[in-house]
């Protein structure tokens, strides 16, 4: 089990004047301190973990948002952000010392400006809001999160969260324009608008993925885009992940930018099928849906070239979709993977590596032999475009030994992406999951490079604090140039 | 100016920073020095004995490469394999008086793109890992050899335009991906600058998929298609309807050489002594700038990124302008690309910020160069 800061007694006996206080900025029930109330906000995607905040605020306004960190800030108290909560790193996990700040009532579109194509929404606004405010005049916003019906645009961007999309569209970075957001400290700051590259430093490209640890985000400027004309897919099977990983290298090789490509393994498969009926081959090894997306002409022509680059690949099966009712059936099987996976385990817990692609057998090969190790089943789900790996843990969480293993199986196959030159999340983010394996990918050195930057926006560390980094320091610990000479480094700050 | 340091490796860079009691004036082959506030350094510090791929994997879509690696053998190389670095970077040599388009280092610090920005992503958005010595010369590095990763902040976007002010960059990570198979250019004439923008605006907003939209005053409106060729004939067609005119097609190899001038805006190299400023808005914003400013100034310019991007000629003058240039738009930026070095020092070359973001700017500089060391005052003063 991973370990939190240890709370400050001192805040927890001050909850009844810290709740009056906020109540002062944020009337009538804007305010939840009662535990049954804030039984809700207890835990987010990664379930395993709960904790009841110290109070609940769901502030309307940037003002009261601005009022609320300016209190917190003044009197030292911890605030963890949070959206819709389905966070799978633990990012919005409440602090028992802390302020659980709930953006949910910031749920208006703003602006639609289809001149400029973009638009203006509060961060409470679902992902699919987003699309479905400018579906009618056929946009749409590109980054698709499986979970788009409910998460929201602000923990997108506090995630810089992807979607099966993301090889040809980009993730949220690549398409968010501006933000406003609010400093700890209170200020109200905006970066970029309509307008394209906000000067300065690039403040919007380092809050974008920060997980709720450098500010609290109160507006966002996104790009929507015209939706393709047409899209189709092919779905095929192979008798080894090794073709698959060869068939998408070459589609790559060729020039062609799928609008989506997805594998998935034996296991993953034989539990879609099970549970949608999608029709998908059961004897292979790893099937692939390539999606092509845009004009008809272009979607025909390409999807033809990746069936001859499939089929010299050694394909065992494979099917173009001929409607759009097949397309979505070939979708069925691969969206609905995750309640597959639920359907065959009580549990399962869902990693998030990125390897180099070409790495891809050996790292299926090593996964199958740490699960004989810790005894655990595993089922893949892959963005194979990006080589974005969505490993599925199966286990009981009614079995403290499994939770434990099921913890470590997770921590070796990220390791092993890290060993292979990829990287402990693609788009999930850190949060307190992967927190303790930062030093997997990263020296003290870079850690302590990316904590000055922390320092720089949150110089209390009070924004999140036990999520990312493994270790708090204090911001002037980090400063070199302030360090006393004979002084005992850290010695009063816990590691945990 | 005088010493010159140049570190043949990265311990030697760390070593020499560390141990600079001078600020440093950090340059690659020295073809943007002129870009930004004149630098107030005693001693440069010379990144261009960092050269040479360190991997290339086509199928990938990466390229690590050392900072100091001209730019055109990057170009040249990746062409080989039919990729390219999707957000166009521009040459300008021709603008700043310097020699060659200069090394990857410096156009990631400096996070220039093309006409291709509005579809594909500024040079920022393909930046997927550094590795580089920061102002108080810790060896640092962030991001990895793939395409999709959230671990940890995103330092590559903050060093990406940073102007050399954090860190010395030694390699980069860049994002490469397939050139198009063929590309079409349309251009429309007879508008005025508002005609333009909508007639721009209406190509963006269709299914078209334009790579290209600008205008060049009194000439055309140029919208440029890209991909196979089947799809790139239908999309013309469409765009036919879409803007209800009847158009003219430039073929490839004239549609190349226009977007090459578009992109590094050659039309203003010919009148070096003018100032030459770069304005992002919002597209819809352009044509009433302009409005504004031509009443005040004899004026050139042109539109880029569907109205977006404008670059500015005004006449010669001490300050560039600068009052009626910043006064001309609500919202955006403008930055001061081309004047004498007096000007330059004299006025905000890039936009001004609000007090509470230009402290938030402060205090990042800090985190990286505690001593102001590299480039000092190249973005603001004190920055
Ligand atoms: C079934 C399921 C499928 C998923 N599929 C995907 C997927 O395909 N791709 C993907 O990338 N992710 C996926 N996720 C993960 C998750 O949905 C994303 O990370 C999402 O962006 C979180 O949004 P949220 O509103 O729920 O944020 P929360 O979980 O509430 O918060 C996430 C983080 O953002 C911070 N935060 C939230 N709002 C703000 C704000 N306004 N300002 C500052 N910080 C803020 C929080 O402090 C926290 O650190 C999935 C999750 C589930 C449960």
């Amino acid at each position: 089990m991973l370990t939190m800061p240890v709370p400050d007694e001192d805040k927890i006996r001050r909850r009844a004047a810290i709740a009056a206080a906020l109540r002062a900025i944020v009337p009538g029930e804007g305010v939840i301190e009662a535990p049954v109330e804030m039984r809700a906000f207890e835990t987010d995607g990664l379930t395993a973990y709960r904790q009841l905040p110290l109070v609940v605020v769901l502030p309307e306004t940037t003002e009261q948002v601005s009022a609320v960190l300016k209190y917190a800030h003044d009197n030292g108290i911890k605030v963890v952000p949070r959206g819709a909560g389905t966070s799978l790193s633990g990012g919005a996990l409440p602090l028992a010392d802390g302020i659980l700040l709930g953006m949910a009532k910031f749920n208006r579109v703003l602006d639609i400006d289809y001149a400029n194509r973009c638009a203006v929404v509060q961060p409470g606004v679902t992902n699919l809001a987003i699309t479905r405010a400018v579906e009618h005049r056929g946009f749409y916003y590109a980054p698709d999160p499986s979970s788009q019906i409910a998460c929201t645009i602000g923990g997108n961007v506090a995630e810089n969260s992807g979607g099966v999309h993301c090889l040809k569209y980009g993730l949220t970075a690549n398409n968010v324009l501006g933000i406003e957001m609010v400093l700890v400290t209170g200020e109200v700051i905006r970066l970029g608008g309509k307008h394209l590259d906000s000067e300065g430093y690039d403040l919007l490209g380092v809050m974008t993925g920060s997980e709720g640890l450098l500010g609290v985000v109160t507006e966002v400027t996104v790009r929507i885009l015209q939706k393709p004309e047409t899209a189709r897919a092919v779905l095929v099977g192979f008798p080894s992940s090794e073709d698959a990983g060869q068939c998408v290298a070459d589609v790559i090789s060729a020039g062609i930018i799928p609008g989506g490509m997805e594998m998935m393994d034996r296991p993953a498969i034989h539990a879609a099928e099970d549970f949608v009926h999608a029709d998908y081959p059961l004897d292979v090894e790893a099937l692939l849906i390539v999606e092509l997306d845009g004009p008809q002409v272009e979607v025909d022509h390409l999807i033809e070239r990746v069936s001859e680059i499939a089929q010299a690949n050694k394909a065992a099966t494979l099917r173009i979709s001929t409607s759009e009712e097949e397309r979505l059936l070939f979708w069925a099987g691969r969206k609905a993977a995750f309640p597959a996976v639920g359907r065959i385990s009580p549990d399962y817990i869902c990693m998030d590596g990125t390897i180099p692609r070409k790495r891809l057998p050996e790292v299926l090969q090593g996964m199958a032999e740490l699960s004989r190790l810790h005894r655990l089943r595993v089922a893949n789900v892959f963005h194979a475009g990006d080589g974005n790996l969505h490993p599925l843990i199966l286990f009981d969480a009614n079995d403290a030994d499994e939770l434990d293993r099921a913890e470590q199986f997770g921590a070796d196959i990220l390791r092993l992406c890290v060993k292979v030159g990829g990287v402990l999340t693609g788009e999930h983010g850190v949060g307190i999951e992967k927190r303790d394996l930062m030093p997997e990918m990263f020296t003290e050195g870079d850690l302590a490079q990316q904590m000055r930057v922390k320092c720089a926006f949150d110089g209390k560390g009070l924004l999140n604090p036990g999520k990312v980094f493994p270790t708090l320091h204090r911001c002037a610990e980090l400063g070199r140039v302030h360090v006393k000479a004979g002084q005992l480094p850290f010695a009063d700050i816990p590691r945990f | 100016m005088s010493a010159v340091l140049k570190p043949a490796s990265i311990a030697e860079l760390a070593e020499m920073i560390a141990a600079a009691d001078v600020p440093l004036e950090v340059i690659g082959t020295g073809s943007k020095r002129h870009l930004g506030r004149p630098v107030q350094a005693a001693a440069s510090l010379d990144m261009s004995g960092f050269t040479g791929v360190i991997a290339y994997e086509p199928e990938e879509l990466i390229l690590d490469v050392a900072a100091g690696t001209p730019l055109a053998d990057v170009e040249s190389m990746l062409g080989q394999r039919g990729q390219q670095l999707a957000f166009e970077p521009p040459d300008w040599s021709a603008l700043l008086g310097g020699t060659g388009s200069g090394t990857v280092g410096g156009l990631v610090a400096c996070n220039l793109s093309g006409p291709r920005r509005l579809k594909a992503g500024a040079a920022r958005d393909h930046v997927l890992g550094i590795h580089g010595v920061t102002g108080a010369g810790d060896l640092f590095k962030a991001g990895a050899r793939v395409v999709k990763n959230v671990t940890g902040y995103d330092m590559p976007k903050l060093l990406t335009g940073s102007h050399g002010t954090l860190a010395a960059l030694t390699s980069v990570i860049l994002k490469v991906l397939p050139a198009p198979e063929t590309e079409e250019t349309v251009a429309l004439t007879g508008f005025d600058d508002a005609q333009a923008v909508d007639a721009m605006s209406l190509a963006m907003q269709s299914a078209c998929e334009v790579s290209g939209a600008a205008y060049v005053p009194g000439e055309a409106v140029y919208l440029r298609l890209e991909g196979i060729a089947p799809s790139v004939s239908y999309r013309r067609d469409l765009l036919g309807k879409v803007l209800k005119r009847p158009i003219e097609v430039m073929a490839a190899r004239s549609s190349a050489a226009r977007w090459k001038a578009i992109r590094d805006a050659a039309m203003f190299a010919e009148n070096p002594r003018h100032p030459l400023w770069r304005i992002s808005v919002a597209p819809s914003a352009a044509p009433g700038i302009i409005r504004r400013l031509k009443d005040r100034l004899d004026i050139r310019y042109l539109f880029d990124w569907a109205g977006g991007l404008i670059w500015l000629e005004v006449p010669p003058s001490p300050d560039a302008s600068e009052a009626l240039v910043r006064a001309s738009f609500a919202s955006g930026h403008a930055t001061l690309i081309r004047a004498p070095e007096a000007t330059r020092a004299a006025v905000d070359v890039f936009q001004p910020q609000a007090p509470a973001l230009a402290a938030l700017s402060g205090r990042v500089k800090e985190a990286f160069d505690p001593r102001h060391i590299l480039n000092p005052g190249r973005m603001y003063r004190g920055i």
